[in-house]
């Protein structure tokens, strides 16, 4: 085992106690915009897309590519988005409806 | 280390942090909005970190620059355009339909990788190997099962649990075939055809998972499907070596498997129970006559509007039936109503009120709910014995005193605990069943009265009921 794959190993299990600490104190009136957020963070598989697409060279790569980017893209644009328009309904005192 | 990569990297580090802030700042409703938008943030600072890089290395061919171009054009459309027009009940279809797409995209983050490296396969590292296989048999499962999920939550699928005959043997040889398929790859004897066999397979596996689960469960799956994209994400980043995505994968994982636990415990049913699927009727609630069960009371409208109006603790418990009825803006005009007459209203909601963990607070909170007033399950049950008039409305075996006893569909479920209120009215089309298909002991209560209507057609009545009684 390389020197780098032991690290790679530390940062995800020490990420995974990181978020459950933070998670777990998330109370229940909050858990659909946090599910839609958490979904909208993983959507840095992006990034990912973007490393692959540096090492393809051939066809069938490149629409694979181009499904993958489109599928990440759609992933982190719309889940920012929807979690953002639920937050914002989220306030202290009643709006007046007149 | 060069300059440019210790950069990178502290850059990097940096957007990860803003997620795990992003994240914390989701612990209370008045620092959330901030929050995503923190974590909004570090990911466009770690996007664009990324095409520094790859202008910097100078490898990349223009061919791929417009595919990726393209395809993130394409889904950011799609995306935003989704997101700005879809339904607050729609929400878990659409997160579901999301976590599709994010597990998708890891999975053939594999599969491109690999065939990029068909030439050398056989000398790739066993790390890298392992974790293509893991990224391919995760991403795969968790691309066709939240299609499903989210295609029986919009009603496309039938919600009803589907069981497929000979489920249980299809699994099994997929399996078989995944543990052959992936010995030979892993051992350099097989290549591409292998890796595709692999993700084949994830994917019909994905399809037969979710079939047999039942509308009820849906909350549970979801959460376990979002922990499913959290790891294939993660492995998606041990192929790469990309130190962000396993960060953010680890998050993702560990906030769906939270919520998977506490969907799971408050409907004490173990995971496992729930995977196995066949629970439930789905959306349907098997209806009975009117009359013909036991000795319920029934109420007027006019006599439930002026109990509310002489109370002076209110607490209304929603549950999914409301949303189904699209009633949300006629009970929070019903609150809104009684706390404008001083009447102390607050809302009792069950961690599993909906499709998806939390859903009734998001629907509550568009209806212009302050969230000040809803409660969660250990908040609220101290307070109903001090509680003059408990409003059930589309909520029932989460209100079953049953649940106390040991031997029937719901013991040891945690419920709410309604029956300990001075008066309870409960607004119901019928005495159907919920979901678990037994009989609510509440309806036969002494201090239980039904009211029964359509839940959004029975607020509005009560409602004029109650503003012709103040006025």
């Amino acid at each position: 085992m390389s020197a780098l794959l032991m690290a790679d190993i530390t940062v995800f299990v020490l990420s995974l106690l990181v978020g459950f600490e933070v998670i777990s104190k998330v109370p229940a009136t909050l858990h659909t915009p946090l599910m839609s957020g958490a979904n909208a963070i993983h959507g840095v598989v992006l990034v990912g897309v973007m490393l692959l697409a540096a090492v393809t060279t051939t066809a069938a790569g490149y629409v694979l590519v181009f499904v993958a980017a489109a599928f990440a893209a759609m992933n982190v644009a719309g889940g920012y988005l929807v979690t953002d328009r639920m937050l914002a309904m989220f306030r202290t005192r009643a709006r007046r409806a007149s | 280390m060069s300059g440019f990569d210790t950069t990178t990297h502290l850059i990097y580090l940096a957007c990860a942090t803003c997620f795990v802030l992003g994240l914390h700042f989701m612990n209370a409703p008045a620092t959330a909005r901030r929050g995503n938008q923190l974590s909004a943030a570090g990911m466009a600072g770690a996007v664009l970190t990324t095409v520094v890089v790859l202008a910097e290395r100078h490898v990349i061919t223009a061919f791929a620059v417009v595919a990726l171009v393209a395809g993130t054009v394409v889904g950011t459309v799609v995306g935003v355009v989704t997101a700005r027009r879809v339904q607050m009940t729609a929400m878990p279809q659409l997160v579901s339909l999301f976590n599709a797409v994010g597990g998708g995209a890891a999975a053939l983050i594999a599969l491109t990788d690999a065939f990029e490296h068909r030439a050398s396969l056989a000398t790739l590292p066993t790390e890298t190997t392992v974790t293509t296989v893991l990224d391919l048999i995760i991403g795969g499962v968790t691309f066709s099962g939240s299609l499903i999920a989210s295609g029986k939550l919009a009603g496309i699928v039938p919600g009803r649990p589907i069981i497929v005959r000979g489920g249980r043997l299809i699994d099994l040889l997929l399996l078989l075939g995944t543990v052959v398929l992936g010995g030979l790859f892993l051992t350099g004897h097989a290549g591409m055809l292998a890796l595709s066999g692999i993700l084949l397979f994830a994917l019909v596996f994905g399809v037969l998972m979710t079939l047999p689960i039942g509308g009820a469960d849906m909350p549970i799956v979801i959460s376990l499907l979002n922990a499913f994209t959290g790891t294939a994400v993660a492995m998606a980043g041990f192929v790469l070596e990309s130190t962000p995505l396993i960060i953010a994968g680890a998050l993702v994982g560990a906030a769906g498997a939270i919520l998977t636990k506490l969907m799971a415990d408050a409907m004490n049913r173990s995971v496992g129970a729930i995977i196995a699927g066949g629970y439930g009727t789905g959306d349907e609630a098997v209806a009975i006559p009117v009359g013909g069960a036991t000795s319920v009371r029934e109420i007027t409208v006019d006599d439930a509007a002026i109990q509310l109006a002489y109370a002076s603790k209110v607490v209304i418990v929603p549950g999914y039936g409301l949303a189904a009825a699209q009633a949300q803006h006629e009970v929070v005009a019903l609150a809104q109503a009684l706390s404008d007459s001083g009447v102390d209203v607050s809302y009792g909601i069950h961690p599993v009120a909906g499709r998806m963990p939390g859903h009734m607070n998001v629907l509550l909170a568009e209806a212009n709910a302050p969230y000040t007033e809803l409660k969660d399950l250990d908040e609220i049950n101290p307070e109903f014995s001090r509680t003059d008039v408990v409003l059930v409305v589309g909520a029932n075996d989460v209100t079953n005193p049953a649940a106390r006893r040991p031997g029937n569909a719901v013991s040891g479920m945690p419920i709410l605990d309604v029956d300990k209120a001075k008066s309870v009215i409960v607004i119901k089309r019928s005495l159907g069943h919920g979901y678990a298909g037994i009989d609510n002991e509440l309806y036969a209560e002494p201090q239980t009265a039904m009211l029964f209507a359509d839940a959004k057609a029975g607020l509005g009545k009560l409602l004029e009921g109650l503003r012709a009684y103040a006025a």
